[in-house]
């Protein structure tokens, strides 16, 4: 469940106890999407998966295409998204999201496709279907959630494990020289010509928070282009299995992760393809 | 009226389901079906489907699961090896409850095998083949006919019961050709509505597919409405046919092509003064078991034949409950079982049995 306090519905707040102004004294400066369901979630205290969760919603609320949006969440920490956001969505098997995505834009190209995949997900067991999808172009978004391990697993090493990460398949941290460096999926996925938008962002900052709401928001606009597969990664904290505190888990983003998985546009749309905005 | 074709039965296939209204057909080519999507690459496309070659069987069920999901018709085919890598995907429909259509023409095993007409994948098609208590209705053809007639009956039980059903058919009866007449056909109503993953509109509640019951109480309720829906077509969807029973004191039992193989033997038997009769599974899944416990108490020994080593006939010993002696005569590897070969083992074991 989250601590964060941003999660709270802001009619938590008992108005009497601050203060002591009226409740309709105050100016409501943040309110949950009405597109998230209102319920706690199982997420640990600082994952990322919640406050990504929570941007997609606002997304779909802000574009008004919460009756056209159907969304697939394979295996991982996140199957559950479906209790959270209140889209369709679909459960689908350990690193196929890709193929159930293909399987229902295809069929319905007008509405909003996304998947929402881990690393493990995304870059081990899915690899090929994600490949695949992008190079045929398929006018879906990728939501990729990188916290360079198997979250839902508890912990053990991905494809995405940062060298010499301790992770419990790697306990004496990841041996390059057994298991190869970490594979840097979205610059391998820009190079397909199918990939339209490709973005690797973090949401351990505010200002990180905020670009990667602006990422996601791009993304969703994309799909009425029909020109490509567009993919957000997104470094997501993880701090369970990192075995380090939320503040702990938001420095090593910034410390660690960014040195192999840096920041920023990695694929931008041609202007020309975007004259209709 | 509907005139007779002539054509193989991979095509009679693939047209019955464009005939059915089939909105999308995934799949990835292989030995002995590959007309399949070969037929609907060419012909989906004029009549405004979809139609995809995957990058492997487990994304071509997965994209039917997705297209499934929406609440669309959707189906795919493969042969043995591309249908071993589904079981995870059919487990995941089978679980989430989604009505689509999986065609197996199979071909001799295990392994790489050989492309030659097999049955060795009953177990797989009837006793669960992926993870986790599921059936699928299992229908067997045993004519071009029957390939086309099944994709329309295949389709509309699936929306019935909301479950994955599967044609296992063979490389032989795929790849015959035969006459075949289109029957007109009417689709059944069904509203997916309630299920299907559109997009929410405000007046509803969301619609998600799953399989996940995290809950053991919530999953051993779910397993208990599945069961429940199993138990429905047992009772309901019992197929089969019955040829020269009434007098039988043989009978053989065997679907598919091997059904058209004791045809032709039962007819020499009965040149020979030999009195057998044949019952012929339609449905796999469900099986006829309690037709041929009635039979049992009839007859003096039934002979299952199959193009395997001998998988149906732990069935046909489940129904006859040691009423009388079950036999299994099979043949492997592609190699067909000539209709003497058949008659001759038949009179081996009358001998052996001393049942005459
Ligand atoms: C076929 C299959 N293999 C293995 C698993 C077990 N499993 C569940 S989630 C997972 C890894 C998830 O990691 P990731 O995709 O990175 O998501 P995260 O939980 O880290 O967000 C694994 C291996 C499974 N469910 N299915
Ligand atoms: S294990 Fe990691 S990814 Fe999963 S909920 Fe906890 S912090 Fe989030
Ligand atoms: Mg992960």
């Amino acid at each position: 469940m989250s601590t964060d306090l941003h999660e709270l519905p802001v009619t938590n707040v008992e108005p009497a106890l601050v203060c002591g102004k009226q409740e309709d004294e105050y100016e409501v400066v943040y309110h949950k999407p009405a597109t998230m369901v209102d319920t706690a979630m199982h997420y640990c205290p600082g994952c990322a998966h919640s406050l990504v969760h929570k941007l997609i919603m606002e997304v779909v609320e802000e574009l008004d295409i919460q009756d056209k949006t159907v969304g697939v969440a394979p295996v991982g920490c996140s199957v559950f998204a479906y209790d959270y956001m209140d889209i369709d969505m679909s459960e689908a098997a350990h690193g196929r999201a890709c193929a159930v995505a293909t399987g229902i834009k295809r069929l319905m190209p007008e509405k909003y496709v996304f998947t929402y995949q881990g690393d493990g997900d995304l870059a081990a067991i899915g690899i090929a279907e994600t490949l695949h999808a992008i190079n045929r172009g398929e006018n879906i978004l990728i939501v990729f959630m990188n916290n360079a391990v198997y979250g839902m697993t508890s912990g053990q090493m991905a494809p995405t494990t940062l060298p010499g990460m301790h992770t419990t398949t790697s306990p004496d941290g990841r041996d390059v020289s057994f298991y190869g460096a970490p594979i840097k999926v979205s610059e391998l996925m820009a190079n397909l010509p199918g990939a339209f938008f490709v973005t690797r962002q973090a949401v351990n900052n505010p200002n990180a928070v905020r670009r990667t709401k602006k990422a996601l928001l791009n993304a969703f606009k994309y799909q009425q282009l029909h020109k490509g597969t567009c993919i957000v990664e997104i470094i997501g904290n993880c701090p369970s299995n990192w075995k380090m505190t939320p503040v702990e888990a938001a420095k090593f983003i910034d410390e660690e992760m960014v040195k192999t998985f840096p920041l920023g546009d990695i694929k931008i749309p041609a202007a020309e393809d975007l004259k209709i905005f | 009226m509907t005139e007779y074709k002539l054509m193989k039965g991979n095509e009679a296939l693939a047209e019955a389901a464009i005939l059915a209204g089939c909105d999308a057909y995934f799949g990835y080519p292989i030995t002995p079906q590959s007309e399949v999507l070969e037929y609907l690459a060419r012909e989906m496309p004029k009549h405004n489907r979809i139609v995809m070659q995957a990058e492997s069987e487990v994304a071509s069920i997965n994209m039917v699961y997705g297209a499934a999901g929406a609440g669309f018709r959707a189906m795919t085919s493969s042969s043995s090896p591309g249908i071993s890598l589904m079981q995870e995907g059919i487990s995941y429909i089978a679980g989430a409850e989604l009505p689509c259509l999986l065609v197996n023409v199979n071909r001799a095993g295990p392994g790489l095998g050989t492309i030659q007409p097999g049955q060795g994948d009953y177990f797989q098609s009837t006793k669960g083949g992926g993870h986790g208590d599921y059936r699928m209705i299992v229908l067997a053809p045993a004519s071009v006919q029957e390939m086309a007639d099944f994709v329309f009956l295949g389709f509309d039980l699936a929306d019935q019961y909301r479950n994955p059903v599967l044609i296992l058919s063979d490389g032989a009866i795929g790849q015959m050709m035969e006459k075949v007449k289109f029957k007109p056909y009417t689709r059944p109503q069904t509203d997916k509505s309630s299920w299907a993953t559109t997009g929410k509109p405000k007046t509803r509640g969301r619609n998600y597919i799953t399989s996940l019951h995290i809950q053991p109480e919530k999953m051993e309720e779910h397993n208990k409405h599945l069961e429940e829906k199993f138990r429905k077509i047992r009772e309901n969807e019992v197929r089969f046919e019955e040829i020269n029973t009434s007098d039988a004191d043989y009978l053989f039992v065997a679907y598919g092509l091997s059904a058209r193989i004791c045809q032709k033997a039962m007819d020499i038997a009965r040149q020979k003064g030999i009195k057998a009769g044949l019952l012929r599974p339609i449905t796999l899944y469900p099986y006829p078991y309690q037709r041929l416990n009635e039979l049992a108490s009839q007859v003096k020994m039934l002979l299952s034949v199959e193009l395997n080593s001998g998988q149906m006939v732990e069935d046909v010993r489940l129904a006859v409950n040691g009423k009388r002696p079950v036999e299994f005569y099979g043949r492997m590897g592609g190699m067909m079982p000539t209709p003497e070969e058949i008659v001759h083992h038949l009179e081996t074991l009358i001998q052996y049995h001393h049942v005459n």
